[in-house]
């Protein structure tokens, strides 16, 4: 029934022997493959595997807030959205790849190229910062399209906010994405996208405002959604950080100068604590939490009023009149005159054959009327008995032509021309008509708000003068901080000279004739001193008779008198007539004072020239 | 004819090594589909196990040679199927593969190697000459071809591409000489630049990323770069069951079909790659065996194309998982997850007793 094949019908039998060591040796081959790899490699895969899978999200801490003297919010924080870059499969990253990313992240790609080109020394499995403040269209986007881009990552953070925008935004500052150069130092705790001070206290204070990141180590699969936690690294949140400023005096300040480019400072001499601090135009600081458009950065910076510039330190501009307090303080103090002194001012007075005009004809004057009418012929004369060091000297003393030491970043030095410094800078000689113009204040001196502040409160105070400051220096000690060294600068004035020097400002305010009645506020004890900044000189003056619409007006003004509790420096720049500064100054202590619920009643309108009143009992009650 | 079931020489030891291997198979897709929206994959490939089984049975109980003379009835009905899918079958994943009957899809292409296995047996089984002619030989290669090209249009290269061990073991048995060999080959060679033009995108960059894995560790190469890691994180003794981070979080793409091994070796450590490996290789000695004992030539062709075809899928699958071959879609006999496979290798299993069972038959 079965069909049989004979026997030599079949093939050789060693064929199927061949077929089996086939099998074998393949097997074999097989066998030595995978014994390479889960023996040989094992380790080096298995750390593969782990890197698959482990995935290191920071845990943004977020950055501690800014508060006024009375912990009034003015810096704050938001929660929001930060996008997370996956580089652990860095060959997905191709350029095509990340054309897709920024179309709909709405990014630049050039951006994210750099990005991952810098953080490529950075472990593969540490994301790095794609986005700040992603809006929730983004985060939409993301939750959407995961396996379209399973390098993305969506964390909460926390996203800077400043509730009063361009107040006190000069002072305060920004936050930016930290700098290559920044990464780059040696030591250094940033990863790309982190942020970092940029400007202002947020710079100065960065390392207490900053924080310290936490981790959170998770098990993610292969389309990048977390599946589980393995650990975490509880971030530390930033230090909160309380200024000397005063909200509402500040908010006084910001008003009182309101839309004309310049500065405010309000000090208190006896601390040196910064009640206000204003620079104008300002900015909004929000700007800068989300990227900033080239537009926008633009216009800050080419903006002639430069509003990046914090003008209560970094402007320097000649102080003019206010100037003359110096003067007139060196002279007494060095008995170059006594307040006795006396001259005949017919306008203009000829020395070492040049002319130099007054503003005015003031007739017979004393020390007290030069001050109160600021009459210049007074102190050119003064000016060519006293000579150039000691001017130089005094000013240098009186805290000028170097920083105050305010904790702020950038303060400018100023500038107090001497025979040393042309000499140095120019290669000439100093011509003896030079020290007649700086006695009054004119010529290439420059001062800035600040520390026309802290000179004439330093010397209402009798000569000391403690330094400028934002932060308490108890509470950066508390914190563990270094705070800046205390230098509370003692220069000890003469009575007498404190005496006259304080009377002729209340006179400014006070007096008829004073050029500073525009300061005066009823009920209120105020002294200060005008200044004019001249930007063109005299000569071109009289001839073009416009120039005074382009110069700066100064006003710097204290109350009460003596022995401040708080002084005010007022620069309007192009301001129309030199006396738009008085009022302003004028208003913020009057604002000064409201704050203060009136607790301190006003001192009498009339300043105790004398009596047994002891300056240093009063600044002993340093804050 | 015997006319009752007939369970005296049937090769239970056989039997038991394809029953474990397609257990360790079973357990495994259990592992990594359990997380996953595939979860209860694994009973779906228990049933066909049980339907394998019973299919085995009743093959063993059909006389082969039955079979092998209406061969080229079936053959031509195969081809037929084949065109019918091309035009109308259910387009799965941009393929056109699949045939649906009475609800279950099936690959026809797998069930087709059954087929050519039959067609090169019944073509060699009343030969005399120790040596195959050239003529025997265009023949052959026609019929690998035929369904061949139709199955790679679909496109599925991977299946095609085992249809060539059988005509080749078929050639090899019936005797092809050394000439024949080296002019084969030749143009073989000279048909390698022809190849890449048929070739289509994605199968390029597969070719592509297997000669230089470590230019696009992206694309085909991503599969290779993870199972790698996969098989490699396993160790000694694996990282256990469903706890292998590369399948259980989906680094590998299918681990529970065509990747299976990698997740396998990966959960088991090379203790387990061992132990499948001495199953594989013991199931396909004793095929061999089998073959040198059959009955007849037919018998012997029959085992021999069934043993290759095996013998290609698992080597090829196997070396694929640790980069030596280019990626395709070859599943792993028995233990990949997939119905038509599993039909195949259980329907070839039953032929294959068939053959045992009648060696004693007188």
């Amino acid at each position: 029934m079965q069909v049989r094949f004979p026997e030599d019908e079949r093939f050789p039998t060693w064929k199927i022997t061949f077929l089996e060591y086939l099998v074998a040796a393949a097997f074999i081959g097989l066998l030595f493959g995978y014994w390479r790899l889960q023996i040989g490699q094992h380790q080096e895969l298995l750390e593969q595997a782990e890197h698959n899978r482990i995935r290191d999200l920071p845990v943004i801490a977020p950055r501690g807030r800014i508060l006024d003297r009375y912990g009034r919010v003015l810096v704050d924080n938001f929660p929001s959205f930060t996008i997370l870059l996956n580089r652990d499969n860095a060959s997905r990253l191709t350029d095509a790849h990340i054309d897709e990313i920024a179309e709909a992240l709405d990014l630049d790609p050039k951006d994210i190229k750099a990005l991952v080109k810098h953080s490529a020394k950075l472990p593969r499995f540490q994301p790095v910062v794609l986005k700040q403040s992603a809006s929730l269209r983004d985060v939409a986007f993301i939750d959407a399209h995961r396996s379209e881009f399973p390098e993305l990552d969506i964390i909460q953070s926390q996203q800077r906010f400043y509730p009063k925008h361009g107040v006190a935004a000069a002072v305060l500052g920004y936050v930016g994405e930290v700098s290559q150069a920044d990464i780059a130092k040696p030591g250094s705790p940033y990863r790309p996208g982190d942020l970092i001070g940029k400007f202002g206290i947020e710079k100065e204070y960065n390392s207490i405002l900053r924080g310290r990141d936490g981790m959170r180590r998770v098990v993610v699969n292969s389309r990048g959604q977390e599946v589980g936690t393995l650990g975490t690294i509880d971030a530390v949140p930033g230090h909160d950080l309380r200024l000397t400023l005063d909200l509402n005096l500040q908010l006084a300040a910001e008003a009182a100068l309101g839309d004309q480019p310049g500065a405010v400072v309000a000090l208190d001499p006896r601390t040196g604590g910064v009640l206000a601090m204003v620079s104008h135009p300002t900015f909004d600081p929000n700007i800068f939490t989300h990227p900033i458009s080239v537009k926008t950065w633009k216009e800050l910076t080419t903006d002639p009023m430069h509003p990046l510039m914090n003008k209560a330190i970094q402007a320097q501009l000649a102080p003019g009149s206010m100037f003359k307090i110096i003067t007139g303080t060196a002279a007494l103090e060095t008995n170059t005159i006594t307040p006795q002194f006396t001259i005949d001012c017919r306008g203009q007075v000829t020395i070492y054959g040049h002319t130099f005009h007054d503003w005015h004809t003031h007739g017979t004057v004393d020390f007290h009327k030069a001050i109160v009418v600021s009459c210049d012929d007074y102190f050119y004369t003064v000016g060519k008995l006293l000579g150039i060091q000691k001017i130089d000297y005094f000013a240098r003393h009186l805290g000028l032509g170097h920083p105050t030491g305010i904790d702020l970043p950038g303060e400018d030095s100023g500038l107090i021309p001497s025979p040393a410094w042309v000499r140095r800078v120019f290669h000439r000689q100093w011509y003896p008509g030079e020290t007649i113009s700086v006695a009054i204040g004119q010529g290439a001196i420059q001062v800035t708000p600040l520390q026309i502040a802290y000179t004439i409160g330093g010397i209402a105070s009798g000569g000391i003068f403690a330094r400028p400051h934002l932060a308490f220096r108890k509470e950066l000690e508390a914190l563990g901080a270094d705070p800046p060294s205390d230098t509370t600068i003692r220069f000890p004035l003469h009575q007498s000279t404190v005496d006259a020097v304080t009377s002729g400002m209340w006179g400014v305010v006070n007096q008829p004739g004073g050029t500073g009645v525009g300061a005066r506020c009823p009920g209120l004890d105020i002294a200060g001193k005008t200044g004019t900044a001249q930007v063109v000189s005299q000569s071109l003056e009289d001839s073009a008779h416009r120039a005074r619409f382009r110069d700066n007006a100064w006003f710097v003004g204290y109350s009460p008198s003596p022995d401040p509790k708080i002084v005010v420096s007022v620069l309007v720049m192009r301001g129309r007539e030199s006396s738009v500064a008085a009022p302003i100054a004028g208003d913020v202590i009057k604002a000064y004072y409201q704050e203060m619920g009136k607790k301190s009643s006003p001192a009498p309108l009339v300043s105790q020239k004398k009596g047994g009143k002891t300056r240093l009992d009063t600044l002993a009650t340093v804050q | 004819m015997r006319n009752s079931l007939n369970f005296h020489d049937f090769d239970w030891i056989l039997f038991g090594l394809v029953l474990a291997i397609a257990t360790i198979g079973v357990v495994e897709i259990y592992s990594t589909t359990a997380q996953t929206a595939l979860a209860g994959q694994f009973r779906k490939q228990i049933y066909w196990v049980f339907l394998g089984c019973a299919l085995t049975m009743i093959m063993s109980q059909i006389d082969y040679h039955l079979i092998l003379a209406h061969i080229h009835w079936l053959y031509l009905l195969s081809v037929f199927v084949l065109i019918a899918v091309l035009g109308a079958g259910p387009r799965v994943a941009g393929t056109h593969r699949w045939l649906q009957i009475a609800g279950f899809t099936l690959q026809v292409s797998e069930l087709v190697k059954l087929v050519i296995i039959l067609a090169v047996a019944a073509m060699f089984a009343k030969r005399r000459n120790k040596a195959v002619t050239w003529g025997e030989l265009a023949k052959l290669g026609l019929l690998a071809a035929v369904p061949g090209i139709l199955v790679a249009v679909e496109p599925d290269l991977g299946t095609a591409l085992t249809y060539l061990p059988i005509i080749a073991a078929g050639a090899f048995l019936a005797g092809i000489r050394r000439r024949q060999i080296m002019v084969l080959g030749l143009i073989g060679l000279l048909a390698l630049p022809l190849g890449w033009f048929l070739l289509r995108p994605y199968q390029r960059e597969r070719l592509e990323s297997f000669i230089h894995p470590k230019q696009n560790t992206q694309g085909s190469s991503y599969q290779v770069t993870q199972t790698k890691i996969a098989i490699g994180s396993g160790g000694l003794w694996g990282q256990g069951l469903g706890k292998g981070s590369q399948s259980q979080l989906g680094f590998i793409p299918v681990s529970h079909a065509d990747a299976i091994f990698a997740s396998f070796a990966e959960e088991r450590g090379f203790i387990g790659t061992l132990a499948v490996f001495l199953l594989y290789v013991i199931l396909l000695l004793r095929l061999l065996e089998g073959a040198r004992a059959a009955a007849d030539r037919a018998g012997s062709f029959l085992l021999i194309g069934f043993a290759a075809v095996f013998f290609f899928q698992v080597a090829v699958n196997i070396g694929m998982m640790i980069g030596w071959f280019p990626i395709t879609g070859i599943p792993l006999p028995l233990m990949s997850e997939g119905g038509s496979s599993m039909l195949f290798i259980f329907l070839g299993l039953g032929l294959v007793m068939s053959v045992k069972m009648q060696r004693f038959v007188n």
